[in-house]
């Protein structure tokens, strides 16, 4: 474990250098960054769209996913962005011809997820017990990222940003009043499937770092802060992205001086942005409010 | 010029008639209410009219010609319940949605394109005009529902429509800006021109602002000016019920009876928008 070698010096230079001493880490770096700034991107829009559920149940696929590929001797990322792929678009196809969104909808996604999970323990028991990263298929693990693991998340990556941006606008409109939208020629539908198939790369790639069961740390937790301090969808984006990146980096750091899992410090993180976040629009209403008082009266 | 023309229209939704038999010829810049029950069909003449939903039978002209080719020149208004609580959107992002959401794309900062510095005044405008600029940098889940139904008013008028369509935009709203909401309907309808479709459940507190009303009831469809068509025989004929109309001493009329007969929902009505 680098942790036996690694000591916080406090020094930023000789603490980066140490960081960045071993090749796995600069890896790790590398493809949590990739995967923070994928994440906060996708996580915002799922957030405003009320899609957290859809989200966790393609997290939750993840396993399955990974524990077929291991167990048929196939790279792990395959099965993340097989399974991820393939449930997006099955959840897509399932709930796209409802006119609203929320009756049925939430209901046929707790069966594909329950079906999920089943599938990943039957493919856990039929590795026989033996598999050894089943901890790191859940909860998430930096150690042996490859520099072909980071490459196909780059790709990923910058494919599923590009074909955002491309459809961002009329996605935000679609997402926030769906009637109107397509009242005005925006392809509600079509965006809604091509959104949910995008969304399920952008979490195999997220679990591939913070494990099936933690992708909310990089999904969920950088959008809810940012949707806790603006409605702007600009800077809500940008402020999503940054808490992303923040928690990849310092949870990686503490994570690579500490004994303790990235998962938990990855978590800590993200939870005590969010909750600043909270505390300080907190902290702004009464303010707001003794204002609006002091200028009516 | 003529803005909507209907000669002896039927429409069904999945093979059952909605209404037919409807005439109605609507002048450009006339504020025009349709009324009548739930399910009997107010929605679907708006349907029609947007090109959603083809004639059964009759003729049809929107904007001098056929719903298709208006479709870019109507601005359309859905009945909807209000935004919830925890909708993170402004209002002002919601009226500029309006104006150039279906472009793909992301949109530049008003600093380095003209077109977004033109885009933002032109929705600088539109909230001016209907006075909403005093909350519309608020998340429009925090706003009462008069103040959501100016922002979604400002939305539909943003791309200067010829023809506005309003389903149901006095639904959720309390008395007082039911009238307040139809003045400014009324205003905008004169100040610029625009003829307004305007569904609504109760006709009396729109009823002074109004050009042109058109009924449906059980199948029918009655058009006219409201001293035409709002008199005790005709409604009470339309309805199947007796239905009364008084009128003030300052010459305003008023509706007293049962608008919403129970025994008048029609099965395949209005769909919920």
């Amino acid at each position: 474990m680098p942790t036996d070698l690694a000591a916080l010096s406090l020094n930023p230079v000789s603490d980066f250098r140490q960081l960045t001493e071993y090749a796995f880490m600069v890896q790790a770096l590398e493809a949590g960054t990739i995967v923070a700034v994928l994440g906060a991107a996708f996580g915002w829009f799922m957030v405003l769209r009320g899609q957290t559920f859809a989200g966790h149940t393609l997290s939750v696929v993840a396993f399955p996913g990974a524990a077929g590929a291991a167990l048929a001797g196939l790279p792990l990322a395959l099965g993340y962005f097989g399974s991820c792929g393939l449930a997006a678009l099955v959840l897509a196809l399932a709930t796209a011809n409802r006119r609203d969104a929320e009756a049925g909808n939430s209901a046929t996604i707790g069966v594909v997820q329950a079906f999920g999970l089943g599938l990943g323990f039957l493919f856990v028991n039929l590795y026989g017990g033996q598999l050894a990263n089943l901890e790191s298929l859940l909860f998430g693990t930096f150690l042996g990222i490859t520099a072909g693991q980071v490459q196909t998340l780059l790709w990923v990556a910058l494919v599923s940003l590009a074909i955002l941006v491309a459809i961002g606008r009329p996605l935000l409109f679609a997402s926030v009043d769906p009637e109107v939208a397509r009242a005005g020629g925006v392809p509600v539908r079509a965006l809604a499937v091509v959104f949910l198939v995008l969304l399920g790369l952008a979490v195999a790639a997220t679990a591939q770092i913070t494990g099936a069961l933690l992708v909310f740390t990089l999904l969920v937790m950088p959008a809810a802060t940012a949707q806790q301090l603006t409605a702007r969808p600009g800077p809500g984006l940008a402020i999503s992205v940054a808490c992303g990146l923040v928690v990849v980096w310092v949870g990686l750091t503490i994570a690579y001086f500490s004994p303790y899992p990235l998962g938990f410090w990855a978590t800590s993180v993200a939870f005590g942005l969010y909750l600043a976040a909270r505390l300080l629009v907190a902290a702004r209403r009464p303010r707001a409010r003794a204002q609006l008082a002091a200028a009516v009266s | 010029m003529t803005a909507l023309e209907l000669r002896g229209a039927a429409a069904s939704r999945a093979g059952a008639p909605v209404w037919s038999g409807l005439d109605l010829r609507v002048a450009e810049g006339e504020f025009v209410a349709v009324l009548g029950p739930n399910g009997a069909g107010k929605s679907t003449l708006l349907d029609v009219i947007l090109g959603l939903l083809p004639l059964g039978a009759g003729e049809l002209s929107v904007l001098g010609g056929p719903p298709a080719a208006a479709r870019a020149r109507i601005g359309y208004l859905p009945q909807r319940r209000s935004f919830d609580a925890g909708a993170r959107v402004r209002g002002v992002d919601l009226v500029r949605l309006g104006l150039d959401g279906a472009r793909w794309g992301v949109p530049l900062p008003p600093a380095l394109s003209g077109s977004a510095r033109e885009v933002r005044q032109r929705v600088e405008e539109l909230i001016g005009l209907v006075g909403a600029g005093a909350y519309a940098e608020r998340p429009i889940g925090e706003l009462s529902g008069g103040e959501q139904q100016r922002l979604l008013i400002a939305q539909a008028l943003v791309r200067r429509p010829r023809l506005l369509l309003l389903d149901e935009p006095l639904d959720s709203l309390d008395l007082s800006n039911q009238g307040a909401v139809a003045a400014l309907v009324q205003r905008i309808c004169r100040q610029q021109g625009v003829t307004v479709l305007l569904v609504a459940h109760d006709v009396n507190p729109i009823l002074p602002y109004l050009d042109r009303v058109v009924y449906f009831a059980a199948g029918h469809g009655l058009a006219g000016t409201p001293r035409e068509v709002i008199d005790g025989p005709t409604l009470s004929a339309l309805y199947g019920v007796p239905i009364e109309v008084l009128e003030t001493s300052d010459g305003r009329l008023v509706v007293v009876g049962t608008p919403e007969p129970p025994g008048h929902h029609h099965p395949c009505g209005d769909h919920a928008h």
